[in-house]
């Protein structure tokens, strides 16, 4: 098909030895060259990745398609994980990675542990050994397949090029479709270089042990109906599912008809307005009061798209005891695995919340929403007013994302990384859009924030993008900065340096007598740091610059790097200490 | 809650590595598995997973809905041993000078439903097939005769109330997935299920 070199591909035994019968199609292509035409035909436009030897072929052929793909050469393959992470979220699309064998996929572990946790949807793709060299420790060999089995939606081995088509078109498939998720494709080096017949590409639809989209069974939506129309205080939980299965609509007429309370988990943060009058806040650990304390005063519990993660029960046996729970999940291994539903509505959420709508009364439940607003008036006394109006002389977090909110007015992506910092982000981050909030919560990932920052806005390059990141975390991935320069990509970069491990010392503060063991944690000057890879940055210590210095970094344009010393020893409260039953909530 | 023993029966493609991946949705909960049988079933080209552990009905449910959330997994089903009809192969390896001389093979054979499979000079090979406690109890009776060897195969049972797997394929063969392979077992049957 494409500048294909024979004489690259008569350089390998397998390919030789397996030469074609004289009746067989004629070669049209390497498996190099179809990899690159089948992520054209998914509709892929960017690839974060990283060569080396055994992903060779394909790098030689991406040569010719640099004018169809963009290839985002990142630092490490962990940065480039996360960046297709970034990318997917901020885009709902897949996101595709490429790495080498070995090393290079291994450094894909983390990223794969998080999408699969955080149901994202990518196909990476692996270079490995020639075929004939499997299993016998060959340079950079590893079993990738079997490493990364835990943590991916499905994997795959292709060892000959006429298996690459099925092979990427039931990635794409099992990555998008259902409940997403991470899926990698290994090809050896001899699958690559060989050449073969490729047929006009098929994308898989169908797969025959595979049912992604579950059947909704209309008895079950009239039962949760039934017990929402009859309940006096229902509250719902909405989590990713809704973001994930482009149900946001459906998601706030349904709230809007039933007129019920509405709070969020971590990633499902944005589905709805944050100033949507519906939304009483967020849930969890370090969520808000009203929600907390009331998931376990309300008569009915409806969980959409979200799996009762324990960061968001607290103590499991003292979870909502009083309540009926409707579980809407997509997922069929979700229901009942942590909290048992009275009704499970097993579905796609987009199917199911018309269907749900249609059935229950309008109403509004004024008593009962007053009850969130008390608790919230109380949280804003004891916690809020003090962390986003301080009049302390120490900055605190709060008031950095309290003016960040004042002037993006909402409209920004907000990608943050792991620890007080990103309990801070998503408790007061203004969002007016989806998939506006991408943070890693399940595995709890620090790094991610930066990478996935940059995949964000090559994701969706006409909204801001403003990372925010803790003084330990960006040291993670701290060498993407050079991603940001090669790239020129517009990412804002806020740290917030307590020049601590926040939230560990703020677990040792509380839990273990202040015995700080191993938080204190030094920075260079980050400043300088991003000068030498040529990011425009600026140091605030005093409240009279962060203003302006906000400012600045919005304003000017290319990427920016923004320092913010903050208070070293502020904790995030409210708090459900772990083994505490989320009634248990303090506020300080 | 208690415990029992449970076999598990997964149709699956026949696919590399599948074996690993329904592995560890057990061992990432440190189940142990005690009898692990992959085999042909009543369909070419699809594979029958027989898998006994010993759970309450409560995980044993959870962990049949996370092998069937596999991609390559087609079915699981998960039975009592009440529920199915089940086999284990045994073979015994002695001496056959002690045995010819000390035993009456004849007779120990017949009471243990076993057979000789192999009679050579030095040693002979014994062979029987049904529950555990059957193939226990042989190598009770043979070790003082100083028994060599001993193996025994794992477990592979017949669902009694199952009519095959064939019909069903047929639906998960369709692109729409009918109401018969979407049915979710364990939300049909969600009163006898879930224990919570
Ligand atoms: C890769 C990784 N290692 C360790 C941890 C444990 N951990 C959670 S939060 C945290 C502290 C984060 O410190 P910093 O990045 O400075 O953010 P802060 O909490 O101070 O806002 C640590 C070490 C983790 N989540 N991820």
């Amino acid at each position: 098909m494409l500048n294909y070199e024979p004489t690259t591909i008569l350089a390998e035994p397998e390919t030789t030895s397996s030469a074609a019968p004289e009746t067989a199609p004629t070669p049209n292509s390497t498996g190099a060259e179809a990899v690159l035409n089948i992520l054209l035909a998914e509709g892929v436009d960017t690839i974060f990745g990283y060569p080396g030897g055994a992903i060779i072929p394909i790098y030689d052929a991406l040569y010719d398609f640099n004018d169809r793909l963009n290839h985002v050469l990142v630092r490490h393959e962990q940065g480039g994980i996360h960046a297709a992470q970034g990318y997917a979220r901020a885009s709902g699309r897949v996101g595709v990675v490429f790495a080498t064998s070995g090393p290079g996929a291994t450094n894909l572990v983390t990223g794969l542990a998080d999408a699969q946790i955080d149901s994202t949807p990518l196909v990476c793709i692996t270079g490995q050994v020639f075929a004939h060299l499997l299993g016998t420790d060959a340079f950079q060999e590893t079993d990738i397949i079997n490493i990364t089995t835990p943590v991916t939606k499905w994997n795959y081995q292709v060892t000959k090029a006429e298996e690459i088509p099925e092979a990427l078109a039931k990635a794409f498939y099992i990555a998008r479709s259902g409940r997403p998720g991470p899926v990698l494709i290994d090809i050896t080096k001899n699958a690559q270089l060989q050449a073969f017949h490729f047929a006009p590409y098929a994308p898989c639809a169908h797969i025959r042990s595979y049912r992604p989209v579950p059947i909704v069974r209309p008895e079950y939506i009239r039962a949760a109906a039934a017990l929402i129309n009859q309940a006096e205080r229902p509250f719902v939980l909405w989590g990713q599912g809704v973001i994930l299965g482009k149900a946001e609509q459906e998601f706030k007429a349904f709230i809007e008809k039933s007129g019920i309370p509405a709070a969020w988990t971590i990633l499902g943060a944005g589905a709805l307005p944050t100033d949507h009058p519906l939304n009483v806040g967020m849930l969890g650990m370090h969520g808000n009061y009203g929600p907390n304390v009331l998931t376990n005063e309300c008569d009915v519990l409806i969980a959409i798209g979200m799996r009762f993660d324990d960061r968001v029960t607290g103590r499991l046996d003292k979870y909502a005891r009083q309540a009926q729970v409707i579980h809407l999940d997509i997922d069929p291994t979700e229901i009942d695995k942590n909290v048992a539903a009275t009704v499970p509505v097993w579905g796609d959420c987009k199917e199911t919340l018309p269907l749900l709508t249609a059935l229950v009364n309008a109403k509004s439940h004024p008593e009962w929403h007053q009850r969130f607003q008390n608790y919230m008036a109380e949280e804003v006394a004891a916690v809020i007013n003090d962390e986003l109006f301080p009049t302390g002389e120490e900055l605190t977090m709060g008031e950095v994302l309290q003016q960040l909110n004042e002037l993006t007015e909402g409209e920004a992506i907000i990608v943050t990384d792991v620890g007080q910092h990103q309990m801070v982000a998503c408790r007061y981050a203004k969002f007016n859009h989806t998939r506006s909030n991408i943070t890693s919560g399940g595995l709890g990932t620090m790094g991610f924030a930066l990478p996935a920052a940059i995949g964000a806005k090559f994701g969706a390059p006409e909204r801001p993008v403003v990372a925010i990141i803790g003084d330990g975390g960006v040291q993670m991935t701290i060498q993407e900065l050079g991603t940001i320069m090669q790239t020129g990509v517009d990412v804002k970069i806020i740290i917030l340096n307590n020049r601590f491990l926040g939230m560990v010392r703020q677990w040792q503060e509380l839990f273990n007598a202040r015995r700080y063991s191993f938080v204190d944690i030094q920075s260079p000057d980050y400043v300088a740091v991003a000068a030498g890879y040529r990011i425009a940055g600026r140091r605030v210590e005093t409240r009279d610059e962060l203003q302006p210095a906000l400012r600045q970094m919005l304003e000017q344009p290319g990427s920016f790097l923004l320092e913010v010393m903050v208070a070293k020893e502020n904790n995030i409260f409210p708090m459900v200490p772990q083994g505490c039953s989320v009634a248990e909530i303090r506020l300080c | 809650m208690t415990r029992q023993e449970y076999n598990i029966t997964a149709y699956t493609e026949n696919q590399v590595g599948l074996l690993n991946r329904i592995a560890i949705i057990f061992s990432r909960r440190k189940i142990n598995i005690e009898s692990l049988n992959v085999s042909p079933s009543e369909i070419e080209g699809i594979h029958r997973f027989n898998i006994v552990i010993t759970e309450t009905e409560d995980v044993v449910s959870k962990l049949a809905r996370q092998i069937e959330k596999q991609v390559e997994v087609l079915k699981v089903y998960y039975n009592t041993n009440a529920d199915v009809i089940w086999q284990e192969m045994a073979l015994y390896k002695v001496p056959t000078d002690v045995i010819a001389e000390k035993a009456s093979v004849e007779r120990l054979l017949r009471e243990n439903g076993a057979r000789a499979v192999v009679i050579r000079k030095d040693y002979t090979v014994f062979e029987t097939t049904g529950h555990r406690e059957e193939t226990d109890n042989l190598i009770r009776v043979l070790q003082p005769y100083g028994l060599i060897e001993f193996v025994r195969s794992a477990r592979i049972a017949i669902i009694k109330a199952s009519d095959g797997f064939n019909h069903k394929l047929r639906e998960f063969e369709r692109r729409e997935p009918s109401e018969d392979v979407s049915e979710n077992e364990f939300l049909n049957s969600r009163d006898a299920v879930f224990t919570m």
